[in-house]
């Protein structure tokens, strides 16, 4: 491991890689005086350009191809391209397909957020470079925690044909709809999951925090009676209140010269924290007694501004999505088909659901034959991006006395507090820091 | 030497791709911790911040080739690694960023990025097998995870993977699922796909849109014959061939017969 180095007035330290997430970058942290002068997070992921092949393809396409942005999220990706093509042509999905749909994500939640916790996330936490290390001392957690993870996977694979890139969803609905006993057969495990789920709520509560609650403005969907996963407006805790047509107004993407990830800010504003702290922190009263109550056991207040709490608050959402999922599966009824004609027609529409790592937006425009025109899409570590660094940059000051492991360690945990999906966007990170 | 240093050390890379393959080996919850007991993870970034240097014993690549760096970080990988297995159609074939290979690519910087002058990208995504050799390629958007089990259990035990090439037809037939092309007039991809996926999709009514790739000796022609008389039509014909597997040769020649624009 190279040391840090001091030549010239200019220090500069060049390590290895910061894990465990999805996707490739790099972090930078320029020093000036003794005190953190700024802090990039670089974005390496060599781009793949989804939303111009989109151009030519078929509306009927975009769940498919879109979905392999991401092999972390690909429901979150699929969701939010079904529900753009169906506010173009202007067809609402309601009933028992949309619950359906909102179970499908009820799976993705559980296994990105398993993973997250327990694979990438606790490690940091109890000083091991991964959760096979952490195994060797900690069996009970990682099995358990594999196991929950399972349980997701399955709730995807029985609704979507396979747990990545799954095939069932279709705009309109599904290819084919599960019986009563199909899903039936996955109440015991949910059960289990649930308290499962309870328990890593109470186990990572007890995890230790550092002292860090920035002044964050949040951003997550609301639903009037949900907590929010398909739809909702898109609000936050500083007055933003708009619907999904205005989304592009409100939020606006850049291009700056370190990334291959497009940054997002609010016009006229900043940064922004989209996410499971944003969520759970707009949304508290959304989520079911069980949840909330395990919360609040765990000592969570209503909001959450600590981002190394996330993974308390991950743990929270897993216990919701299992608790959901049971309510889903506890009143279906197989739909009479499986799902509803999508005529396509001339327009534009825009599709916005909670993936895992937050606020994942679609616009599409088609034409009469549904052949896709023009397509935009804004993932959630975009809007991410500027926060992470924002973070970096207040977090570190208060930490350049580390050793040069240490700090490079820490920094790796300020960003992987947010889970973030590189690939969505973004290779693995170093941290880099010049001192001038 | 402690017991470690015996086991054969793996490593997991990547270049342009969602991740999904990779995960796969997340996603073997119950053979996870049976397959890191019999192996070094070397290098893994998805899952572990700790690396070891080369040179490795099994190293799985996942992503195409689309930088000039990647070319030369391929090229490393594969003079650190004994044995060197693709995973995945972007690793294989180029991935669905490969429908670049179809347009200028200036003209796709453009639509996404307003500063294309920062993008440091080439005309093509390629898969690894244009730039070095590769052992074995396993197939799949994504890859079968119980695939990925056989084939490092075969490799660790010096024997060949069991991975057949023929058609997701076999699959259908073997899972008892009556051909949506024939029974519903559903057009499907099944005739010249390989197998590995467990023909997923016509179980869910629905027909095969291609996944795994090109089987062993396909017949596209004659396919896209029946697709037709089905009522597709030849932009959707074009459109089924050119997704995740568009930069394989039997997917890609059969389009470019129909298809105006042609990669020279």
């Amino acid at each position: 491991m190279p040391k840090t180095g001091s030549r010239d007035g200019t220090r500069t330290i060049d390590v290895g890689a910061l894990a465990r997430v999805e996707g490739e970058g790099a972090i930078y942290v320029t020093v000036k005086d003794g005190r953190v002068d700024d802090a990039k997070l670089r974005i390496y992921e060599p781009p793949r350009f989804f939303e111009a092949f989109l151009q030519g393809r078929r509306f009927s396409e975009a769940p498919d191809i879109t979905a392999r942005i991401c092999g972390i999220c690909p429901v979150a990706y699929q969701m939010s391209a079904i529900h753009a093509m169906e506010d173009v042509c202007g067809v609402t999905v309601d009933g028992q397909l949309r619950e359906l749909r909102r179970l499908l994500y009820c799976g993705e939640w559980i296994e990105s957020h398993v993973l997250h916790v327990a694979m990438l996330h606790a490690p940091d936490f109890l000083g091991y470079p991964d959760a096979i290390r952490m195994a060797q001392d900690h069996p009970d957690i990682v099995q358990t925690a594999l196991r929950m993870k399972k349980i997701g996977n399955r709730i995807v694979t029985l609704l979507g044909g396979r747990e990545i890139h799954p095939i069932n969803a279709r705009v309109g609905g599904f290819y084919k709809t599960p019986t009563r006993q199909e899903l039936d057969t996955m109440i015991d495990d949910l059960k289990w999951g649930r308290d499962a789920a309870a328990d890593l709520v109470r186990w990572t509560s007890r995890l230790d925090f550092p002292d860090f609650a920035p002044d964050y403005e949040f951003v997550a969907l609301r639903h009037p009676d949900e907590y929010p996963m398909n739809e909702g407006r898109v609000v936050s805790n500083k007055g933003i209140d708009v619907g999904l047509e205005d989304f592009e107004e409100t939020f606006i993407e850049e291009h700056v010269e370190h990334s291959t990830s497009l940054q997002a800010h609010i016009k006229d504003r900043g940064a922004y924290h989209t996410g499971p702290l944003a969520r759970y922190s707009l949304n508290f009263d959304r989520l079911s007694p069980i949840a909330q109550e395990a919360a609040q056991d765990a000592g969570l207040e209503r909001e959450c501004r600590n981002p190394f709490q996330s993974i308390v608050v991950r743990s929270v959402e897993t216990l919701y999505a299992y608790d959901e999922a049971l309510r889903i599966i506890g009143q279906y009824e197989p739909p009479d088909r499986p799902f509803l004609d999508v005529p396509p027609r001339t327009g534009t529409g825009h599709g916005c659901t909670e993936a895992p790592r937050g606020v994942l937006y679609h616009r599409y425009t088609i034409d009469d034959e549904g052949i896709i025109q023009a397509a935009n899409i804004v993932p959630p570590t975009a809007q991410n991006q500027r926060m992470m660094e924002e973070d970096l940059r207040a977090f570190v000051d208060d930490r350049l006395h580390l050793d040069h492991d240490e700090l490079q360690w820490q920094c790796e945990q300020a960003v992987r507090n947010y889970d973030p999906c590189i690939s969505c966007s973004c290779h693995f990170l170093k941290l880099h820091v010049d001192e001038v | 030497m402690t017991s470690t240093d015996l086991k054969p050390k793996l490593a997991v890379w990547k270049f342009a791709s969602c991740d999904g393959c990779q995960l796969s080996l997340l996603d073997c919850e119950d053979e996870l911790l049976a397959v890191v007991g019999e192996v070094e993870i070397a290098y893994f970034l998805e899952a572990s911040r700790a690396t070891m240097d080369g040179p490795y014993d099994i190293s799985l690549v996942e992503g195409s080739v689309t930088t000039p760096d990647d070319i030369e970080r391929i090229k490393r990988i594969r003079e650190e690694s004994k044995t060197l297995v693709t995973i995945g159609a972007c690793a294989t074939a180029g991935g669905i960023q490969a429908l670049r290979d179809f347009k200028e690519i200036d003209d796709f910087l453009s639509v996404v990025y307003a500063h294309p002058d920062y993008i440091d990208t080439l005309q093509r995504s390629t898969p690894i097998a244009h730039h070095v050799y590769v052992d074995f390629e396993l197939r799949g958007c994504p890859i079968n995870k119980h695939q990925l089990v056989e084939l490092l259990n075969a490799f660790l035990n010096g024997r060949k993977p069991n991975v057949p090439t023929y058609s997701v037809c076999v699959e259908c037939k073997r899972r008892g699922t009556p051909c949506v092309m024939v029974a519903h007039g559903t057009p499907c991809l099944g005739p010249v796909t390989q197998a590995g996926c467990g023909a997923i999709c016509p179980a869910y009514n629905r027909g095969c849109y291609g996944c795994f790739g090109p089987k062993e000796t396909p017949n596209a022609e004659a396919l896209g014959r029946w697709w037709w008389s089905l009522g597709v039509s030849a932009d959707d014909w074009v459109r089924a061939l050119r997704t995740y597997n568009t930069g394989a040769q039997a997917f890609r020649e059969e389009s470019e017969r129909y298809a105006k624009d042609r990669v020279s």
